[in-house]
């Protein structure tokens, strides 16, 4: 056993599909054959169903937490919920599909490996399968898949799967995910989610257990560029450690070696890596997503919000910078308002210099007309930093191309924004 | 050149000790909650970790209901004297004798709930602007709905339905005077990842998590350890038995397991094949469907 979950790794994955999609369905599935759901959890469940006198079990009672959730029958949040296999841990993030819950989507989907889109086999492609495509593509996910579910409605027909997997294709062709799948399901039987099943021989590829379990993931994190985004500065100030200073952070890109040159953002100045300790231990290298503490050569002033970058491959540096804003609040983005800003460990205040565009996000094309941003809405934004910030592209680096904006007056999170 | 990936457990070590250097910076007077149970242990090891060669920088806050296990009291004084902590201790006693709150009377009379006030009126007098938690979203529904950083209005209240985005791992900390945070570090930590770590860190836990031979009594399917906190109906007889206990809190209303396992590896096996969660067996979550959820909102853990 020890062996055994010392090899595991994490994926973390997000859900996406409507109330009549199945999708509380596929995750009780998926929690039930994985034992993730409890007895004491199963007869909460039974006996709230009971109550509400719907005749079955209904399993989103599972991850519908909040009162407000169960008395409605809708989920307005985002839920986290946990499983294992021998392989794997998972944690998903799963999502409401309702068109005014977008931000819980992107929410969702900022950390995740993979995206689980639901289709319902018997109607295809719908408006919010686009959205769910383009918000999963938007937020850099690397896996997507595309889950046609309720096969059995449909008989199991392979036409219909592949009917729906071309024009899936000719949409997922205008984004930028890495790696698309689709499977054929039936969430309610079970078939292809952790069992084969025997509906659907004609279907050769994976089944979604096993996907989830084998999809190549410890390429997601960026290994090249090396970027230390400083939290603070450790100094014990004892006898034992008098000179010590250290600058903890966790590593947003490449590996940091004992030795190696480093340059001080915005400073600067340069260095070489003195020491690397992760907790207790003195290692010889740091990568992405490591918490670490990195000492240097040299006395130099830095602390909190500074970063250590590699001398030859720098981000950009600049107080302009150009984002995908995806706005969460009720009061719509203000053309030239000032927001307090939060990108890595840097805080800043910026003003929203320009409103290139408004997204469409149901045909993919710049919404004409009307560019007010309001909330769920996304839009392309140029921004004015009171100070320079160290960015990369999204693409290139998820945790130094995000940013999000704080309205100074409520502290609300008000939008999230992916540097272009 | 050899694969730069994580197990699942140094990426969530990796993701608490980031989360924990946040609360440091992003806040000025952090205290970590401690209760002596095996999530504010391991919370208290990551901050050891975080801030190596340091000292943890911030003190420990433990809400005594007066009703503790005397194990769990006894550890807590040998984790503050080893590691030169600093404990800070919020009494319910303290608060009923204040008249601040009232006794439950009857059988399942509890001090559970009127912890929330000692918590809060520690926090205030203490001047803490985040507490952090030992909280996991696994542990139960409404949990799992909770951010990282979660938001308390001035009266100390969490409101679900107004709670902030939390992407990537950016943490909104921002907040007016007189409102404070809570912090969950192991927010996405299940039971499970808690024993292997403590397995895999060689981390010490108070006795009674490993069996042991108690006195104990039966309550509605629930086995209660006997001790003179508990108002014993007539047709409770205690009796002896070999017990341990899967989650730490108040003795009133922790439930112990029918349980051999003497090492952590059992324990682990037992958690693998248990079919009940850990909080199963805890009164306090029983309620009502939405039990833990109305207390958070009071500004319970």
């Amino acid at each position: 056993m020890k062996d055994g979950y010392l090899d595991m790794d994490l994926l973390r994955f997000t859900t996406a599909g409507s109330v009549d999609d199945g999708k509380s369905t596929l995750i009780g599935r998926l929690l039930y054959d994985s034992k993730a759901i409890f007895d004491d959890q199963l007869e909460a469940v039974e006996k709230a169903s009971a109550k509400r006198g719907t005749g079955e079990v209904d399993l989103s009672l599972l991850t519908d937490g909040l009162r407000a959730e169960r008395e409605q029958g809708i989920t307005i949040d985002v839920a986290y919920r946990y499983f294992a296999t021998p392989k794997r841990k998972f944690i998903i993030a799963d999502t409401p599909g309702h068109i005014q819950y977008t931000r819980n989507m992107v929410t969702g989907a900022s950390t995740a490996n993979l995206a689980i889109i639901l289709v319902d086999a018997r109607k295809g492609i719908q408006e919010q399968t686009n959205r769910h495509a383009f918000i999963a593509s938007l937020l850099g996910i690397p896996h997507v898949v595309f889950c046609i579910n309720k096969m059995d409605l449909v008989d199991y027909d392979e036409a219909v799967f592949t009917r729906i997997q071309r024009e899936l294709e000719d949409f997922s062709s205008k984004l930028e995910v890495k790696d698309v799948r689709y499977i054929p399901i039936s969430a309610l039987n079970g078939d292809m989610v952790v069992d084969r099943g025997e509906k659907m021989p004609w279907y050769q590829g994976p089944t979604l257990m096993y996907l989830l379990e084998n999809v190549h993931i410890a390429g997601d994190h960026n290994h090249i560029d090396r970027r230390f985004p400083v939290q603070c500065v450790i100094r014990p100030m004892t006898t034992e450690h008098h000179d010590f200073r250290g600058f903890a952070g966790r590593v947003a890109g490449g590996v940091f070696r004992v030795g190696d040159p480093i340059q001080v953002l915005p400073s600067g100045f340069t260095s070489s890596i003195k020491g690397i300790h992760i907790g207790e231990r003195a290692v010889e290298e740091a990568f992405a997503p490591q918490s670490a503490v990195i000492t240097l050569m040299d006395e130099i002033d830095i602390s909190r919000g500074d970063m250590l970058v590699s001398p030859n491959n720098l981000p950009e540096t600049s107080q302009d910078v150009e984002v995908m804003l995806c706005w969460f609040n009720e009061r719509p983005l203000q053309p030239g308002g000032k927001y307090a800003l939060k990108h890595t460990t840097r805080d800043a205040r910026c003003m929203i210099k320009e409103v290139r565009y408004k997204m469409d996000i149901n045909t993919l094309r710049k919404a004409e007309g009307d560019g007010t941003i309001r909330m769920n809405d996304i839009g392309r934004v140029q921004l004015r930093t009171t100070v320079p910030l160290n960015t990369d592209t999204y693409a290139r680096n998820r945790i130094t191309g995000s940013l999000i904006l704080i309205d100074e007056g409520t502290n609300e999170t008000v939008a999230a924004g992916m540097i272009v | 050149m050899h694969s730069y990936r994580l197990t699942h457990l140094k990426e969530l070590e990796s993701e608490s000790i980031h989360i924990l250097r946040e609360v440091y910076a992003q806040f000025e007077n952090p205290a970590l909650l401690f209760s002596g149970g095996k999530d504010s242990i391991v919370c208290f090891h990551l901050a050891r970790k975080a801030f190596f060669p340091s000292r943890v920088p911030f003190p420990l806050l433990h809400v005594d209901t007066g009703h503790n296990f005397e194990e769990t009291i006894v550890f807590r004084d040998k984790l503050v004297l080893e590691h030169g902590a600093k404990l800070i201790v919020g009494s319910v006693q303290e608060s009923i004798d204040q008249g601040k709150v009232t006794e439950e009377t009857g059988y399942y009379a509890s001090r559970n709930k009127l912890q929330t006030v000692t918590l809060l009126d520690s926090i205030e007098a203490n001047k803490i602007d985040c507490a952090i938690g030992g909280g996991r979203r696994d542990e139960e529904k409404a949990r799992a709905k909770e951010r990282v950083f979660s938001h308390r209005d001035e009266f100390g209240q969490w409101d679900p339905k107004m709670q902030r985005p939390e992407l990537w791992n950016l943490y909104n900390g921002r907040k007016r005077v007189g409102e404070h945070f809570r912090a969950f570090p192991i927010s996405n930590w299940t039971e499970m990842d808690v024993w292997q770590y403590i397995l895999l860190e060689n981390i010490p836990i108070p006795s009674i998590y490993f069996s042991h031979e108690r006195e104990v009594f039966l309550r509605d399917g629930v086995i209660y350890a006997n001790s003179p906190f508990m108002n014993l109906k007539p047709e409770e007889k205690p009796y002896r038995m070999q017990v341990r206990f899967r989650t730490i809190g108040d003795m009133s209303c922790t439930g112990a397991v029918d349980s051999p396992a003497s090492t952590l590896e059992e324990i682990i096996a037992e958690v693998a094949s248990s079919r009940v969660t850990e909080r199963g067996s805890r009164q306090d979550d029983k309620r009502s469907e939405a039990a833990m959820e109305d207390r958070k909102k009071e500004g319970y853990f």
